[in-house]
């Protein structure tokens, strides 16, 4: 009996090993696609129902960390869109007149601490952070840090899609002139 | 008054501003002494945009803003009254409030514990009987209140110059169409509300790149926004070409810039050929029907109200940073010489369902602010402009504001303003004579009643 339950422990710890793995894997995969401006390709792991959003975060008082960022269910945010508007972006950038992203800016995704949970059905949950490092012209130098928390869905064709991203900045006043790039 | 700034050699202000030849000095831009003085002699005394009564609807509400570069607190008191108080404590200076807003009953000074009342009267100072003897007059150490206070239509302006006129002469012909700009969409006045919060952030440029070209510079927008149409944000989606409009439906008319040369404020506005407000045309086809459904049903209302009237003007820049328009305000603060805090606030119906408001928040979220598909490549010209002014050499280069120069006029259909071509760069050559105006001026002796200026 002992022994079994071991055997199933095994088994599990394998499988959320996998998982884990393959997750890790598909972000990886996903900030070379964004960092190396591969971003038609990018569109393709991004489920048409995407939730796709950065809020704003204040300053508040002890005991209010419940509002310290925006919702996107009432408040404003810096981004706050579907698969759309994704598209609309991608489409400008590669008009090539898109003068803040026209030379290309150099943009490198560093994404870690990738924490997998709550598998459910054909989605799971999952937790990374990011630091996003910018670099445009001669010695313009932008740096983000912060966290995503996605909701990935299993594709027959493309094994994940990015089914929801929410993305916490750890800013209050943005310290960049624009944000022209994917998280 | 002329001003003979130490960097700018013999130099007078006014050499650098030659309106007659429509010929500016980069060093208006970029020179610190002159960015110093600004902050005195346009920010210590113009009226400035503070926020609106919805971000602060109960006592105890407050919301930190800001005149300038410095902090300020709109709150309201325990008895209902709107305040504005610089953010600073006023025994050692600690800023009072460091949470964007919130409620509360005292402002604690978090340094040595002083307090002050909602109404900004300081009520509490630790160790008062022991360490001051009782002998401190409290009532000389309250907040700092700004000099005068004015809710137009809800939206909440300041001055820290007790001698400024009256803010609704302040706007001049500029009042109507600033006071539509806070009406619901059916035409009810003070009947719109802030969505909350705002958002701020940097921009490497001196202030008056934005502020002084927004609505007077039309000309950039078909080089800058070359790329915009191709992402479709607007409300139509991929109809019409991707056209960004809010409202598809307007009454033939034609668009001038309009600006009152004597105020610094202007805008692009229209004068139409018809009175009372167009039938409304769907617009918003990417949303639920409700929201079309509520224009439409508001449109309608709107043109009962203003039937026989022509509604023309509209909103604009008001000298000298913040540009009020129909749902977005444009606020830039001086941040240094080069740098600039871009603020934005949208405005929606107060009583609007939550499918319209909705709808209106994701499209000026997509549309606006660093992460807006239009304005992002403003800041970039206006960062590089700004840094390639710089330069010992390219400081000597005046900028031309040469369009339209001398093709100015008047048209009795709008007393008061000034006319141009639409892209002519006449409200821009106004907000530059009024800014000189107030770097020359003593006080607002020589700034209002208009003909006492010289
Ligand atoms: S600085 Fe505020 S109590 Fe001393
Ligand atoms: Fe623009």
């Amino acid at each position: 009996m002992t022994t079994d339950m071991t055997v199933e422990t095994m088994q599990q710890m394998l499988e959320r090993l996998m998982l884990q793995r393959d997750i890790e894997e598909f972000l990886s995969m996903e900030a070379e696609l964004l960092d190396e401006r591969r971003y038609d390709e990018w569109l393709e792991y991004i489920a048409d129902d995407i939730h796709y959003h950065m809020p704003i975060r204040r300053n508040v008082r002890f005991g209010e960390q419940y509002r310290e960022n925006t919702s996107a269910d009432s408040e404003i945010s810096w981004i706050d869109e579907g698969k759309r508007v994704l598209i609309g972006r991608v489409r400008q950038i590669n008009t090539g007149i898109h003068w803040c992203e026209e030379p290309l800016s150099r943009v490198r995704h560093v994404i870690s601490n990738v924490q997998v949970y709550d598998p459910e059905g054909d989605e799971v949950k999952v937790r990374s952070r990011f630091i996003v490092y910018r670099n445009r012209m001669e010695d313009e130098v932008d740096l983000f840090a912060g966290k995503r928390e996605d909701i990935l869905r299993r594709d027959s064709v493309t094994g994940w899609k990015i089914a929801k991203r929410t993305i916490v900045l750890d800013q209050n006043v943005l310290l960049a002139k624009n944000i022209t790039f994917f998280f | 008054m002329v001003h003979i700034l130490p960097s700018l050699g013999d130099r007078s202000l006014r050499s650098l501003v030659d309106l007659e030849q429509g010929l500016i000095s980069r060093e208006i831009y970029v020179n610190e002494d002159i960015y110093k003085q600004e902050l005195e002699q346009v920010y210590g005394r113009a009226w400035l945009f503070i926020g609106h009564e919805s971000l602060v609807p109960n006592p105890g509400d407050f919301f930190k803003s800001r005149m300038g570069e410095e902090s300020v607190i709109l709150v309201r008191d325990h008895k209902g009254v709107l305040h504005v108080f610089l953010n600073t404590c006023r025994h050692r200076g600690m800023k009072v409030c460091r949470y964007d807003d919130g409620n509360t009953r005292l402002f604690t000074c978090p340094f040595h514990g002083w307090s002050y009342d909602t109404d900004g009267k300081l009520v509490g100072v630790p160790h008062f009987k022991t360490a001051f003897h009782e002998e401190l007059d409290k009532s000389e150490f309250g907040l700092y209140e700004v000099g005068r206070i004015c809710n137009f239509y809800g939206s909440i302006w300041a001055t820290w110059d007790r001698d400024a006129p009256p803010f609704e002469d302040y706007l001049g012909a500029y009042a109507d169409g600033v006071r539509r700009c806070f009406e619901s969409m059916d035409g009810v006045d003070n009947g719109v509300e802030l969505f909350r919060p705002v958002q701020r952030w940097r921009l490497p440029c001196n202030w008056k790149f934005p502020a002084f070209s927004f609505d007077g510079d039309r000309m950039h927008g078909v080089t800058t926004h070359r790329s915009i149409n191709v992402a479709a944000i607007g409300p139509q989606g991929d109809r019409n070409e991707g056209d960004r409009h809010p409202m598809r439906a307007r009454f033939p008319s034609t668009n001038y810039e309009m600006s009152i040369r004597e105020l610094g404020h202007g805008g692009h506005n229209a004068i139409y050929d018809l009175p009372g407000v167009a039938p409304y045309v769907d617009t918003w086809q990417t949303e639920p029907p409700e929201v079309d459904e509520y224009y439409r049903q508001a449109r309608e209302k709107k043109a009962k109200k203003y039937e026989g009237q022509f509604l023309h003007g509209g909103g604009a820049l008001i000298f000298p940073n913040v540009n009020i328009q129909e749902q977005r305000i444009l606020h830039w603060h001086p941040h240094g010489v080069g740098a600039t805090e871009s603020w934005r606030f949208y405005q929606v119906d107060r009583n609007a369902p939550k499918v319209v408001k909705d709808a209106q928040r994701r499209y000026m979220m997509r549309y606006c602010g660093p992460a807006g598909l239009t304005e992002s490549d403003d800041m970039e010209n206006w960062n590089y402009a700004s840094e390639a002014s710089t330069g010992a050499m390219a400081r000597r280069l005046p900028y031309p504001f040469k369009a339209g120069l001398g093709h100015d006029y008047t048209d009795d259909r709008v007393p008061g303003m000034t006319l141009n071509f639409d892209i002519a760069e006449e409200n821009q050559r106004s907000r530059l004579a009024r800014w000189l105006a107030f770097m020359e001026a003593g006080s607002w002796n020589d700034l209002y009643p208009l003909n006492k200026g010289k």
